[in-house]
């Protein structure tokens, strides 16, 4: 397939008159790339899957023993990791929930001809332009009980959102919903200006309702970019870090990979953590794969 | 063309050569960023002054020390020659080798006793009572408390007090009377608050805190030499010690679940608190008009004793070590020799740098340089630390993750919590075969 669509190099070009061939110049693009990779991230990962079977650290001399599946036994067993994924999983369906809901609903207000229309979009873009750590700092201040906005503006007194236990979670998540639905509202409004206006003028003419309208025709056809943009923000949100550790440090907003980071390079326990990190990455693998096949489904329609 | 060629070359040859011992006039020693580091930049000119050789006192944030620097060890990295790193890091780095024993140098010099005997034992020995040194004590440091004596003078808050407990408003001597006077001062209708206390449990901030409560109220963390913790960490001391700082934390302004020395100089800069928790190191800050618009009315003392008369505190501060993969040991010995020299000692104390030489820290003239070197002096004889065996990491986050939700929302009681992170202690242990 690859082959065919290959154009074939021009024989009047430089490169053709110094006797390369295009195969030569595919492996010359392609191949620093596989090295890079290999070097970078297929190494690293296989070789951490061997530290994960041993009591290695790396802040000791003591050589690595092999201690077969213990560190999995170890980290399944303990109570404080499955809060951390409970933890986890909380923040994802929270954090994504909102982002979809708020980052739709603001693509479908966009999703018309009004004054100014790219200004807006462009300013609504600016939160995810920003860096994660600068956000948290500056959300920190805005959720501050005595001199933070937050309350100022909707008159909430004292309210503490970080520093109680109950709430600080959904502080993060709110914090991570302002930061990253306009990606959602991106993707979402290029899925709608995709949708046919003859699908509408047809359903008008039927006199369909808005609500069924939405249902039936805008919906379905924007569900395969809406997954895309799910899977990609279950996965950041999956792994988050900088946000929860910047803003608060409440053991109800210890994510896993709070949890992972102080393990590996506050405790040097390398081989447990490489062990904890295996886990993560194998139901990041399992959530996604779910999602595509969802949206295979979904595009089948 | 030919000679020319022998020219260059001999013209690079000659550069690269001076360049080389150029270098190896320089050294680097890393520490936190903070105020002492720049004190310590300072000292460090004059010794280039004398000497010839370049030190720079490189830093990072203190949220990224710990990790920077055992990352750079762990990698077996040149980058620094010396560290100026936490106590609790001694097992650790001595362990893996990363530090250069510095035993004979001791004894050589008789550090034992010319450096105050609390900072000998937790700053330099490992393990406990062994006699071998990894570090020489450098910026002393330990927790003391800075207060608003206009809020404390004031006749009708004097008053007010007297009547209200039967006894006249001071200083706090004892941590009741400082419970006493949190409540008092405690009225966030007029956004004013009693006390502000660590509560960061991020790294040591909290533990640190707890600590004070635990080691005046007569208790241990546990058994440095045998590892035994059952009985002593969760001891009926320590359990009451915990609920003292628990209910001390009901004094303090809202939202203070992450607090450590920046916010608790703030409580004081901002007129939130009529008392504050802090590193002496922090309190320069204080007593500075343009970082403190109270300075005036700021005034210190030290961690007030426990029920049964016993009086210590959590120590901060760090010594200076010679990293093992340096290629300038042999310099930065030359220039330890300098910094233990009284003079230099007495000059680092002028600079604003904490000295650990007993000797400067007995004068007269250091005790009465600022208004908190009397309770400094004071404390540096009475301090305790947390454990310095190479998994202090792990005992450190057990320890948080145990009370820190105890502190700050009442999750458990104090006795649940100490007997959990008492097992928690003990398994660890087990693990790295410390105890059978």
């Amino acid at each position: 397939m690859a082959t065919l669509t290959m154009t074939t190099l021009d024989p009047q070009s430089k490169a053709a008159r110094r006797g390369l061939s295009d195969l030569a110049i595919r492996n010359l693009f392609i191949i620093p790339t596989i090295i890079f990779l290999i070097v970078f991230n297929i190494f690293p990962l296989l070789y951490s899957l061997g530290y994960s079977f041993t009591d290695f650290r790396a802040s000791s001399n003591a050589p690595a023993n092999f201690v077969g599946l213990d560190n999995y036994r170890t980290l399944l067993n303990d109570p404080f990791i499955w809060s951390n994924f409970a933890i986890t999983a909380k923040y994802v369906i929270v954090s994504v929930a909102g982002q979809v809901v708020v980052g739709f609903g603001v693509a479908l207000l966009l999703n018309r001809e009004i004054p100014f229309k790219g200004l807006i979009t462009t300013l609504l873009l600016l939160p995810m332009m920003l860096s994660m750590a600068v956000v948290g700092l500056f959300w920190k201040l805005l959720y501050d009980p005595s001199f933070g906005i937050i309350n100022y503006a909707f008159g909430l007194g004292r309210f503490e959102w970080l520093s109680n236990p109950d709430m600080a979670l959904y502080a993060v998540a709110l914090t991570d919903i302002w930061m990253w639905s306009p990606f959602v509202m991106l993707l979402s409004l290029a899925g709608l200006s995709a949708v046919p206006k003859h699908l509408y003028e047809a359903a008008a003419i039927d006199r369909a309702g808005p609500i069924y309208t939405f249902f039936r025709i805008t919906l379905p056809l924007v569900a395969p970019i809406l997954m895309i943009a799910i899977i990609f923000r279950t996965m950041e949100a999956f792994k988050t870090f900088d946000l929860a550790y910047i803003l608060t440090s409440q053991p109800t907003t210890e994510v896993i990979s709070i949890r992972l980071y102080k393990m590996a390079f506050q405790e040097w326990q390398t081989g447990m953590s490489c062990a904890l990190a295996y886990i993560v990455l194998i139901m990041v693998i399992a959530i996604t794969n779910i999602y595509v096949k969802y949206l295979n489904k979904v595009k089948e329609r | 063309m030919r000679n020319r060629i022998t020219g260059l070359v001999a013209g690079l040859g000659l550069t690269l050569a001076c360049s080389t011992s150029v270098f190896a006039q320089e050294l680097t020693i890393f520490w936190a960023e903070w105020d002492p580091a720049n004190y310590l930049q300072e000292l460090v000119n004059e010794y280039e002054a004398e000497t010839g050789v370049k030190v720079t006192v490189e830093t990072t944030p203190w949220s990224d020390f710990q990790t920077k620097t055992f990352t750079e060890l762990n990698a077996r990295g040149s980058a620094y020659d010396m560290v100026v790193g936490d106590s609790q890091w001694l097992g650790a780095a001595s362990e893996a080798g990363h530090y250069v024993d510095l035993t004979e140098f001791f004894n050589k010099h008789n550090l034992g006793e010319v450096m105050a005997p609390a900072t000998v034992k937790y700053y330099a020995e490992y393990p406990a009572s062994s006699g071998k040194y990894w570090a020489i004590p450098a910026e002393g440091d330990a927790v003391g408390w800075s207060y608003r004596k206009d809020w404390f003078e004031d006749p009708k808050e004097m008053a007010d007090f007297k009547a209200k407990y039967g006894y006249d408003l001071d200083v706090p001597q004892t941590w009741a009377q400082m419970r006493d006077i949190a409540e008092f001062f405690h009225r966030p209708d007029q956004n004013r608050y009693g006390i502000a206390i660590y509560t960061d449990n991020s790294y040591d901030g909290l533990v640190m805190g707890v600590e004070n409560a635990i080691f005046s109220y007569g208790g241990e963390l546990g058994n440095y030499e045998t590892y035994e913790v059952d009985g002593i960490i969760n001891s009926e001391q320590n359990v009451k010690a915990l609920e003292m700082y628990r209910e001390l934390y009901g004094f303090t302004p809202p939202g203070w679940a992450k607090t450590f020395f920046v916010e608790n100089n703030q409580a004081i800069t901002e007129n939130l608190a009529a008392m504050s928790m802090n590193y002496f190191a922090f309190f320069p800050a204080l007593t500075n008009e343009a970082s403190n618009p109270n300075a005036k009315v700021t005034g210190f003392f030290a961690n007030p004793a426990g029920p049964d008369g016993h009086q210590f505190a959590a120590l901060g501060g760090q010594g200076i070590s010679v990293i093992s993969y340096s290629d300038n040991q042999e310099e930065s010995m030359k220039f330890l020799e300098w910094f233990i020299k009284d003079e230099v000692q007495k000059r680092w104390a002028e600079l604003g740098g904490y000295t650990a030489s007993a000797a400067v820290l007995e004068s007269e003239e250091f005790q009465n340089a600022t208004p908190y070197n009397k309770a400094f002096y004071e404390t540096m004889f009475k301090v305790k630390d947390f454990w310095a065996t190479p998994e202090y990491a792990e005992l450190l986050i057990q320890m948080n993750q145990r009370v820190y939700p105890y502190i700050t929302a009442g999750q458990g009681s104090a006795k649940e919590v100490l007997d959990a992170l008492a097992a928690d202690w003990n398994a660890t242990f087990k693990k790295y075969n410390r105890v059978k």
